[in-house]
């Protein structure tokens, strides 16, 4: 894709932030709420076991409302107002080098406030009945806690820096949590991966907060975007890599994505969590925050795009061949984020969107995952989706919301992910007709193995394990799956009126609107076309047919390569991890052939000589007399010879 | 003995209590300080019994002495005398000590022989 293809836009002038006042000197709270919640629970223990639950939720949920007050306050100011700082501490100072602990709430962070703490406080609700029968339930609270309180600091740092804290909090907080039945030695190791992979990210991204105060001197949101443009063309497209290389990590883009599929094996409030509301999120915002990098280095949104073009294809490979019901959504979130990432690499005329499908992606998400987790809950665990079949009339509530996701994901009209996932299929289109259409492929796909997964779980005939019974979740559970799926339906009103990119203008920039080629009402239709041809395909393959318990194995090349998330695994094994190990062993080898036989060996040979030289003191008094004259006599001599 | 060595050469207000005659040259002292010390040394260096090794010591010292006594009287001076107290003492100190040593090996190892007292080594 060349340069000519992705346009210079208008640059989005940072706006002068105002001081917190009135309402917004609560702004810390926001914050501050969940991470006491996770310092009570986690230093309380077991004295608070009784009630652990209900305050990791009251933290939450009081964050939630703070958020909405807050989001009314701002969207009460002028256009051009809306951005307020609040200064909390300085952090600390190095020289000429001063990073304030500030919040910057604008646009965009208040967004993510209310996705992040709306979608928090129902998975956290729904957590209580989920994790009822869990003895280290107040624990799990308590990770909980942390990782909405990491990803709270990570949206509303005013620096590179204070990202970067909330970067690593929601790293740590996310190991904690896919590791959460770490008796299972299947969780432990995800957990592990999970770090170890994103740990790749994050030198991406201490790599970039370095680069950016070496250039600009300073590492905070104001002076980066005051100076960029001063900065050379090379400089601001490494920044860009480096910070496309972080986001891969966190929002498990391509190459850094297998570390998403095996997080499954946390429980499932966490798969939602870090799915829909938090984590994956992180490269998008940390993208779209950085737009003034990205807008004018277009060498670094090129490469933007292919990640996210790449990222949404293979998800959605993944998801069509996976039969546990969790890898599924996994995939498709890897899909989804691949498309946030396209858009958000699209430059002026795409953040808007990207954050619009997060947003949507967050309701429909957390919808489905939740979905999933009751769908589990009322089959004693099982995830493999052969083992279900024919739930709709034993789980309705299930179901029904469950269908309210399934329609959002694909696109079907008039649901949330209707709008957003046009409006990015709309644009890219706009800019380069090949990722368009791999972005309207991916649409396509998206509806087959999602609809696979509908045809295997819910319809059909009963293909249960004996001992299994399926139930209705109970209220607790329910409840905020209807909240989300009402979300997951209605989520497109965020675009009546254009509302969103007119609210996000101030911060990311925003063009004058172009024609595109193809009508808007042409795309659509277009676009539904394609995902109507993946679920009839899948209707064909998985809805007609009975569905065998085990899965098939005569099965064609491309099933197989998905099945094992398309050697993603065997990659990593040949390039890293087997070069990793020779080098291990190559060090390890030099450490003891070289280092230690250096030091050893020279040791050993002193011994020797020493033990030849002890062999003068032979006790024999007379010998050594003889030594004494001959050395009274070698001195003598040595006087003669100096004063002849 | 004194009487024997003369004083500063050329100086001829100094009284000396020989004749002229009989004066000597420091040469004749030196030779013998010489050679008494080599027979003290090869003696330390030849025999095995330890009480003949010491009164060969003995010997070295007092071979030392005579020649710091000579270059005493020589130089006209004092310092060589001195010297020669200091080894004196020195030599009465070693004395004591060395035949405590030496009386003590003997009583355990029932010989005085310093080749047997080897057991001191590597």
């Amino acid at each position: 894709m060349s340069e000519a293809l992705l346009p210079l836009h208008t640059v989005a002038p940072f706006v002068d932030p105002t001081g917190a006042d009135g309402v917004f000197s609560l702004l810390w709270l926001v914050i501050a709420l969940p991470a006491l919640g996770a310092a009570v629970l986690l230093v309380g223990g077991r004295r608070t076991d009784r009630w652990g639950h209900l305050l990791g939720c009251a933290t939450v949920v009081v964050s939630f409302v703070l958020s909405v007050i807050l989001f009314i306050a701002l969207a009460g100011r002028s256009d051009d107002d809306r951005s307020v700082h609040q200064h909390l501490w300085t952090w600390f100072t190095s020289g000429s080098y001063k990073v304030q602990f500030d919040i910057l709430y604008d646009q965009l962070s208040a967004l993510f406030l209310l996705l992040i703490t709306g979608v928090g406080s129902l998975i956290h609700i729904y957590s209580i009945g989920y994790m009822a029968h869990d003895d280290r339930r107040r624990r799990f609270f308590a990770h909980l806690n942390l990782f909405v309180a990491s990803m709270l600091v990570l949206v509303l740092a005013s620096d590179y820096l204070g990202v970067f804290l909330g970067w690593e909090g929601v790293g740590l907080a996310s190991y904690l949590l896919i590791g959460f039945w770490q008796q299972k030695h299947s969780a432990a190791f995800a957990a592990k991966k999970a770090f170890v992979v994103n740990r790749v990210g994050d030198i991406g991204m201490a790599l970039a907060a370095s680069l950016i105060f070496a250039t600009f001197g300073s590492t905070s949101f104001k002076v980066v975007s005051e100076n960029a443009h001063n900065a050379s063309k090379g400089t601001l497209t490494a920044i860009g890599l480096l910070l496309l290389l972080a986001a891969c990590g966190k929002s498990a883009q391509f190459p850094l994505q297998s570390w998403l599929l095996d997080a499954m094996e946390g429980p499932t409030p966490v798969s939602a969590l870090i799915h829909a509301a938090t984590m994956v999120t992180a490269g998008v915002y940390l993208i779209t925050r950085s737009n003034f990098i990205f807008s004018i280095a277009p060498d670094a949104r090129t490469g933007v795009v292919l990640v996210g073009t790449i990222t949404l294809l293979m998800g959605a490979i993944i998801g069509c061949a996976k039969d546990d019901i969790k890898k599924v959504l996994a995939g498709s979130t890897m899909s989804q984020i691949g498309y946030m990432i396209l858009a958000s690499g699209l430059g002026v005329a795409g953040y808007a969107f990207a954050i619009f499908h997060l947003l949507t992606h967050g309701f429909f998400k957390a919808n489905m995952f939740l979905g999933a987790g009751s769908v589990m809950h009322g089959t004693n665990d099982d995830v493999d989706m052969r083992h279900y079949g024919a739930l709709r009339t034993s789980m309705p509530v299930t179901f029904l919301t469950f269908a309210m996701g399934y329609l959002a994901i694909i696109g079907f009209p008039g649901f949330s992910g209707f709008w957003s996932k046009d409006k990015i299929i709309e644009t890219a289109l706009d800019q380069n007709v090949v990722i368009g259409l791999c972005a309207l492929l991916g649409a396509g796909i998206t509806g087959f193995y999602m609809t696979r997964l509908m045809l295997m779980t819910f319809f059909g005939e009963k293909r249960w394990e004996k001992d299994v019974h399926p139930h209705e979740s109970p209220k607790v559970m329910t409840v905020p799956l209807i909240v989300l799926a009402a979300l997951s339906a209605l989520g497109g009103l965020l675009l009546v009126g254009n509302w969103i990119v007119d609210w996000l203008s101030p911060v990311v920039g925003s063009e004058e609107h172009v024609d595109t080629t193809l009508s808007p009402w042409v795309l659509s239709a277009l676009a539904v076309i394609v995902v109507a041809g993946g679920v009839a395909v899948a209707w064909m393959l998985f809805g007609r047919r009975p569905i065998p318990r085990e899965a098939p194995t005569d099965v064609s090349f491309v099933t197989r390569a998905a099945r094992v998330d398309l050697y993603g695994d065997a990659a990593n094994e040949e390039l890293f991890v087997k070069p990793g190990y020779g080098l291990v062993h190559g060090v390890m080898a030099f450490d003891d052939g070289v280092v230690d036989g250096g030091t050893v060996g020279t040791a050993t040979a002193l011994g020797h000589l020493s033990a030849r030289g002890r062999m003068v003191q032979n006790g024999f008094v007379r010998s050594y007399a003889l030594t004494l004259l001959a050395g009274a006599a070698l001195v003598l001599l040595a006087l003669l010879v100096v004063t002849w | 003995m004194m009487g024997l060595i003369p004083l500063a050469v050329g100086d001829p207000t100094t009284p000396t209590a020989a004749s002229s005659a009989s004066q000597m040259g420091a040469t004749p002292f030196i030779v013998l300080s010489a050679i008494l010390f080599t027979i003290g040394a090869v003696g330390v260096l030849t025999r095995r019994n330890a009480i003949v090794v010491f009164m060969c010591v003995e010997l070295m010292l007092n071979a030392s002495n005579l020649a710091l006594i000579t270059f005493s009287r020589a130089n006209g001076n004092l310092d060589g005398q001195i010297a020669a107290f200091f080894v004196m003492v020195v030599a009465a100190a070693e004395v004591v000590v060395g035949l405590a040593i030496i009386m003590t090996i003997f009583r355990t190892r029932r010989s005085a022989s310093v080749d047997d007292a080897s057991l001191l080594k590597y």
